[in-house]
């Protein structure tokens, strides 16, 4: 089994940022490449550079995946130095280091995840399991797990950076259904073993967002591909694992949407407050997932309008096109800020965590699918062609959320909290 | 990120809240009903607790609060529905004055200003320039030791009961327009000045202000000759941290689910039952919550020293929209209930709903047309060419 644990002293944060500036993580990853397989120990204050890095670190005799490990600390340094400041700051952007990480994330799927790859997926089950291996490697999937179970330690903040990039590509891998299950199960407890393997991505997890009907859970999130199911119903939690994934379903964003048979369900440790918590990070991830979508459909819809011209000029001249975009460019980035508040606010326990975790959800899906319906329409036909990426924009921009459920009953469940119970409804 | 306030600002939020309980309540608004938005109690308070002098930098003589609290005050003040409209205009002439004006001006206009005395308006707007503020055509022409000035402006809302205007002059007709402007702080005392309400389709007036030969001392200038654009700028800078209508929704959306929640139909079923409404309402709140993000992301901004534009612009577009159709929907809701108007004794809470939605439009216009604004995110933001 992968263990590869860092630790880290005294950190030098312009240092990490001059790597990842540099372009030498990329470098140097492709130099190394592979897995270590047995206990990584690095003091990196001793290091100057990459190049020092890799000398260290084949000087140990162990061959590690310098990105993994540059993530890791990069996670290190930015909860390091958020630590005394976390109690009062109003910090409504991404600190020095989370941009450093979202770099760093944004590179690795800028390269590792073009849109053909995301069409190929598409052709199949909606997964890329190579891709899934790298973003493994780079310790994605552990990385919100306490480091007690082999997880980064790092909070559900740095996490979101990455769905932020992994939206923004439409990343054909489960890494928010995977992520949020296995923090589920840890905080279920006695599931050490299963944690410490879906951590390190070779298992994979997902979970039922509805409650099954009978034994299937129907269009399951990464169903056909999961080898762990979690799912709830009448206040029990219960896992499923070792049944065979499910059969896709041709679906609207090709998505690894499958049915899955919970019949020999076990209960896990998990109450109804802990499965909505599990939910609410799905949908606060979800909702941060969207924005990076929705800048994406923007910035392509912008350079097409840079390029196209009709009546001898550049249609982005137009100014009916450019308010379009500049409502939806408002409209995403009040998303963004609302997505990351609620992203901080269940990673600090905040009283109203729960609720901003919905509304983020419903206010990004929304803001999403207008920037890509925006975007297709400044397009002209070709926005409705085949060949252009901002269509797949749509579709996923359409397709996320109704993997919970129609967006009216969410409203619906929000302003049940808000306003309290329909007068005569059970 | 980190969404939470430092301490010492989590404390002066609860001392706002405190003194708005001692020192405004709602019924203090029907001084507003001749039409004025003002509240003097309620601004000499202000005064007393040095709250107006808060966003000026201390080493210009205010109280150096940061743009976190200010924003902190602004938001209190909002969901207190406590007219913050004199409190903004005081702010920002007296930053102007301290960072453009003669001595003069800094040692006995700007001290009766942050203690609460003086009034001032804004007078940038013209009847033929609005959106295009510098084409403004009022005309100032030296003659000697002073100023003469002929012209009109629009929009000079509280100059009936202020004391000064802040008044932007074209000195030079001859350079591109953003040259040749310069500015004046003019007393309303001055010979020469006729002040004319303008009723408007809410139940708050305006006015026109004209300007016939007035003639001022070099004293009254503010700012270099030619020179006003950068006095512009300064004013712009200072509306970071007081400029409001982040906060103008939940007043309203709070009034509406009170409503919805006490009305009783002819089915016993309330109007909060209906899944309708239920999400209307629930949307708008989720608009609140957007709204804030801005507002926050904004003062964080401001605190760090960075000039905002289109993040300012963005704030002002989505909280203005989102205020109309709130205004709308929560109006609608009422159905001919919600026709009645404040004069009404039955209207519901003194008839705020449909007074607001009344008042609504106006707020997608000043400061910045949401047009003006989308132009402004669509350059300044996505980085499309310029399209006029």
């Amino acid at each position: 089994m992968v263990e590869a644990t860092c630790v880290v002293r005294v950190l030098e944060q312009h240092e990490f940022q001059r790597w990842i500036l540099n372009g030498e993580v990329r470098a140097a990853r492709l130099a190394l490449g592979g897995f270590g397989t047995e206990e990584l120990r690095v003091e990196v204050d001793d290091f100057v550079n990459v190049a020092d890095v890799e000398g260290e670190l084949q000087a140990l005799g162990r061959a590690c995946l310098l990105f993994r490990y540059l993530s890791i600390c990069l996670l290190r340094v930015s909860s390091c130095l958020h630590e005394p400041a976390m109690i009062g700051l109003m910090r409504t952007r991404y600190s020095e280091d989370e941009v450093a990480v979202r770099d760093a994330f944004f590179d690795f799927f800028a390269n590792e995840c073009p849109t053909t790859t995301v069409r190929a997926a598409a052709k199949g089950t909606g997964f890329d399991p190579a891709l899934w291996s790298s973003l493994a490697a780079m310790g994605a999937p552990g990385m919100a797990l306490p480091e007690s179970l082999g997880g980064a330690g790092a909070a559900l903040t740095d996490l979101a950076v990455v769905a932020d990039v992994a939206g923004a590509h439409l990343a054909p891998v489960p890494l928010i259904e995977h992520a949020v299950t296995t923090r589920a199960l840890a905080r279920a407890g006695g599931h050490d073993g299963l944690v410490a393997e879906l951590g390190e991505g070779s298992t994979l997890a997902t979970l039922a967002l509805r409650p099954p009907t009978g034994d299937t859970a129907r269009l399951v999130p990464a169903g056909a591909v999961a080898d762990v199911i979690l799912h709830h119903r009448n206040g029990v939690t219960s896992i499923n694992r070792g049944n065979a994934p499910g059969i896709k379903l041709p679906n609207t964003a090709d998505l690894p949407l499958a049915h899955r048979v919970i019949s020999d369900a076990t209960a896990i440790d998990l109450d109804s407050d802990g499965w909505n918590r599990t939910v609410d990070e799905w949908r606060a991830l979800m909702a941060v997932a969207y924005v990076g979508l929705a800048k994406r459909a923007i910035e392509i819809g912008v350079a097409y309008t840079k390029e196209r011209i009709q009546f001898g000029v550049l249609i982005g001249t137009f100014q009916a096109l450019q308010h379009g975009f500049a409502d939806a460019a408002t409209s995403v980035e009040g998303a963004h800020l609302l997505a990351q508040r609620a992203i901080w606010a269940l990673e600090t326990d905040q009283p109203g965590a729960s609720r901003l975790a919905g509304m983020a959800l419903l206010y990004a899906a929304e803001s999403a699918r207008f920037a890509a319906d925006r975007s297709v329409q400044y397009h002209g036909g070709y926005g409705f062609s085949e060949e252009y990426d901002i269509q797949l924009y749509h579709r996923h921009a359409t397709a996320w959320i109704l993997q919970l459920g129609d967006p009216a009953a969410e409203y619906a469940r929000l302003a049940d909290a808000e306003f309290g119970p329909v007068k005569g409804a059970a | 990120m980190d969404f939470s306030f430092p301490p010492e600002v989590e404390a002066f939020r609860t001392e706002v809240k405190a003194f708005l309980a001692d020192n405004f309540d709602e019924s203090m608004l029907d001084v507003t009903h001749d039409g004025t938005m003002h509240v003097p109690e309620l601004h000499a308070a202000l005064a007393a607790e040095g709250w107006l002098a808060g966003p000026v930098p201390k080493e210009l003589g205010g109280g150096g609060r940061t743009a976190l609290e200010s924003i902190v005050l602004n938001e209190e003040m909002q969901l207190a529905r406590a007219p913050i409209d004199a409190m903004g205009v005081t702010v920002i002439t007296a930053a102007i004055l301290m960072e453009h004006g003669s001595d003069h001006l800094k040692e006995t206009v700007v001290p009766a200003l942050l203690n609460g005395e003086a009034l001032t308006s804004f007078g940038y707007t013209e009847p033929e320039s609005g959106s295009d503020v510098a084409a403004a055509a009022t005309k100032a022409v030296r003659d000697g030791d002073e100023w003469v000035i002929n012209g009109a402006k629009m929009w000079t809302t509280m100059a009936h009961i202020a004391d000064y205007v802040i008044l932007l002059t074209r000195t030079d007709p001859n350079v591109p327009k953003h040259k040749g402007l310069t500015f004046f702080l003019v007393p309303f005392d001055t010979p020469g000045i006729e002040i004319q309400p303008v009723p408007t389709m809410a139940t708050e007036r305006s006015n026109a202000t004209f300007y016939d030969d007035v003639r001022l001392s070099d004293d009254w200038r503010v700012g270099e000759v030619n020179g006003g654009w950068a006095v512009m700028k300064t004013a712009l800078k200072y509306e970071r941290g007081v400029a409001g209508g982040q906060f103008m929704s939940p007043p309203v959306i709070d009034a509406g689910i009170d409503w919805a929640t006490n009305q009783e139909r002819a089915d016993g079923t309330r109007p909060i039952d209906d899944p309708a409404v239920r999400e209307r309402l629930i949307r708008a709140q989720i608009d609140v919550e957007v709204c804030r993000g801005f507002a926050y992301h904004c003062a964080d901004l401001a605190n760090e020293g960075a000039m905002f534009g289109v993040e300012g612009s963005m704030t002002k577009l989505f909280a203005s929209e989102t205020f109309k159709r709130h205004c709308r929907e929560i109006h609608d809701m009422m159905g001919a209930e919600g026709l009645l108007t404040l004069e009404s004794p039955e209207a519901h809470h003194g008839g705020l709903i449909e007074e607001a939605l009344r008042h609504s439009p106006v707020t997608a216009i000043y400061g910045g047309t949401s047009e003006i604004n989308r132009n402004m995110v669509a350059e300044g933001f996505l980085g499309l060419p310029r399209a006029r």
